[in-house]
């Protein structure tokens, strides 16, 4: 158990001065990164790219048929 | 007006996912080669222990690490868009695609986090050796994860080991390993990366260029120059070599985009592989389609059928043999495969209304049917031709085929001749005085990244109407969405991509101004 406890110190230890003792090419990359996963996941993923069928339907019956409706429909056409 | 609507938003959803998977494809080819370019640098390093290898090894990791903090998970926008605007499309391969894209996200995350955290925070902290393993799991790694987007990709170009459930209407798998060594993704994994290889060795041997040019860092120049120009230049006769059978895959599984790459309209016996060729309006139509035609082409004679099937005298079929059939090279018409595609569809139809009358004995009937193997290859593999219209819409854009596929060839051809020159100046020690060379070298860095998009370009064109090969056209795997939204986040990514690119040049040209650090 110590042995692990100071194996999980050691690689903490590792990142926290990785972090600490970063280049300035390094922070700036950073601060890109943070920002664009805010803006990827805050606000693109949750306000403009909802999950389609999952916001529509309640469940993967009604997510088929519809699917299957779509698939069909277009076809329907030409008979 | 409901058409023009619906064509209004497949056409933005098309451009919006074009736009996303071009300005990802910026970021990816580079760290997929910089990172093997690094790690063979440090391998000499850690062989040699001379610290000037360690200085050229940081260089370089440094841009490998900028281009791949900036570049990574700008992927992930395409998975949104799944959801988002082709949810029809991630209905229908859910099954299929989950299994190698979810390798994918646990690879790339344990892989690359763990490993490209010990490469730029363990210098100096952990051992040499365990360092350079780092550096090399970083690289297979990064090309391991680029596999299973590849394989999901070559199942659109070429579905295969799955089976339709009417139930779900989703397709499911039923082999792991006809999905992985499908023929078009083995060709694609191993094109694509070796691709990377050559732009990550012209990057590295440009920029090198550029410090000959500017009289600095001379030694380091030009150790970074001999081991990207080998790595570029058997890398650039990879390319060469696995899209030769790429073409070849593609003549087999995606014979109409094949077609399109060489603007052949009427199949023959000796067919010549165009060389070189301008396409124009020929005033002639296949249906009701207008067809540019050559007003000039230089011919290779009889290559295309010696590249296709190894025989001069082999016929390789045109445009028109897959619009009106051959039946003496058992080519079926587009009108029988819409006939037979309709007759799936029709029966998909039946089985739902079946379903919702709960009339049991027709649902069993029905799903006997569709589990036939001789139901799959007869007709549901020609689903897609279902909602197909007139037989010439199952025509790509075939200037665009054509060019995309004859300027990617050609600049590979260069890129061959820029890394033999970068080799042969360098060992006659005349790289300093061919400044000439040196410009070229430097000049030719952007043509990789446009002949990487070219790639795509052609792979992604090539195969229209279809968004999976035969079973589902594009304009029936759009998500029935407001076409505004797609507009505002088509401008949304136009805005962010171009401002991380931005970011991405000017931190790289800022580091490569600096030089090695001492």
């Amino acid at each position: 158990m110590k042995k692990f406890i100071a194996l999980i110190r050691r690689i903490f230890l590792f990142y926290y001065e990785g972090f600490r003792n970063m280049s300035g090419w390094g922070r700036k990359v950073w601060i890109i990164i943070i920002i664009k996963l805010f803006i990827m996941f805050a606000i693109l993923k949750i306000f403009f790219f909802p999950n389609f069928l999952k916001t529509k339907y309640n469940n993967d019956q009604d997510r088929s048929d519809y699917v299957l409706e779509q698939l069909i429909n277009s076809s329907e056409k030409h008979d | 007006m409901i058409e023009q609507g619906a064509s209004s938003l497949v056409d933005w959803s098309r451009a919006q996912f074009a736009l996303t998977a071009i300005y990802h494809w910026l970021f990816v080819p580079l760290t997929l080669g910089l990172s093997f370019i690094v790690a063979m640098m440090e391998t000499i390093y850690v062989r040699t222990g001379n610290e000037e290898w360690k200085r050229l090894t940081r260089f370089w990791m440094t841009l490998f690490g900028i281009n791949f903090a900036i570049g990574v998970a700008t992927g992930i926008i395409l998975e949104f868009e799944f959801g988002t605007n082709w949810s029809n499309y991630s209905w229908f391969v859910g099954d299929i695609f989950g299994a190698p894209l979810a390798i994918e996200g646990i690879l790339a995350f344990f892989l690359e986090s763990t490993f490209v955290a010990v490469m730029f925070f363990g210098w100096n902290k952990v051992s040499r050796k365990f360092h350079l393993t780092s550096t090399w799991l970083v690289a297979i790694g990064a090309n391991l994860s680029a596999l299973w987007i590849l394989v999901a990709n070559a199942w659109m170009q070429n579905p295969v080991g799955m089976t339709f459930n009417p139930e779900t209407a989703r397709n499911e798998m039923t082999s792991f390993w006809a999905v992985l060594f499908n023929p078009a993704a083995v060709d694609k994994f191993l094109h694509t990366i070796s691709s990377g290889f050559l732009l990550a060795s012209m990057f590295v041997v440009g920029i090198s260029a550029w410090f000959l040019l500017k009289k600095r860092e001379e030694l380091l120049a030009k150790r970074s120059i001999l081991v990207a120009a080998v790595f570029g230049l058997l890398s650039s006769l990879m390319v060469a070599y696995t899209g030769d059978s790429s073409a070849r895959t593609v003549a087999k599984v995606q014979p109409v985009k094949f077609a399109s790459m060489e603007a052949l309209y009427d199949g023959k016996t000796n067919a010549g592989l165009v060389a070189f060729g301008i396409l124009k309006d020929s005033g002639k139509k296949i249906g009701e389609k207008k067809i540019k035609d050559f007003v000039f082409k230089i011919e290779i004679p009889d290559l295309l059928s010696v590249m296709t099937a190894g025989d001069k005298d082999a016929y390789v079929p045109g445009l028109n043999d897959y619009i009106s059939g051959n039946p003496g090279k058992l080519i079926l018409s587009a009108t029988e495969k819409m006939e037979r595609g309709r007759y799936a569809a029709k029966l998909l139809a039946d089985y739902k209304k079946a379903r919702s009358e709960k009339n049991s004995v027709q649902v069993e009937k029905i799903k006997g049917i569709f589990n036939s193997t001789d139901f799959q290859t007869d007709y549901f593999r020609h689903f897609g031709y279902s909602s197909i219209n007139k037989p010439e819409d199952i025509l790509p854009d075939v200037s665009g085929s054509f060019y995309s596929f004859h300027l990617m060839v050609m600049l590979g051809f260069f890129f061959i001749l820029v890394f033999a020159l970068a080799l042969y100046y360098l060992f006659t020690d005349k790289l300093n005085e061919r400044r000439w060379f040196l410009w070229l070298a430097l000049f030719s860095v952007p043509l990789t990244y446009v002949a990487s998009e070219l790639g795509w370009v052609l792979a992604e064109i090539g195969r229209q109407p279809w968004i999976i090969q035969d079973l589902l056209t594009v304009s029936r795997g759009v998500s029935n969405i407001n076409t505004g939204a797609v507009i505002t986040t088509f401008i949304l990514f136009g805005v962010m991509f171009t401002v991380l690119l931005i970011s991405d040049i000017s931190i790289i040209v800022k580091q490569i101004k600096n030089g090695p650090r001492h």
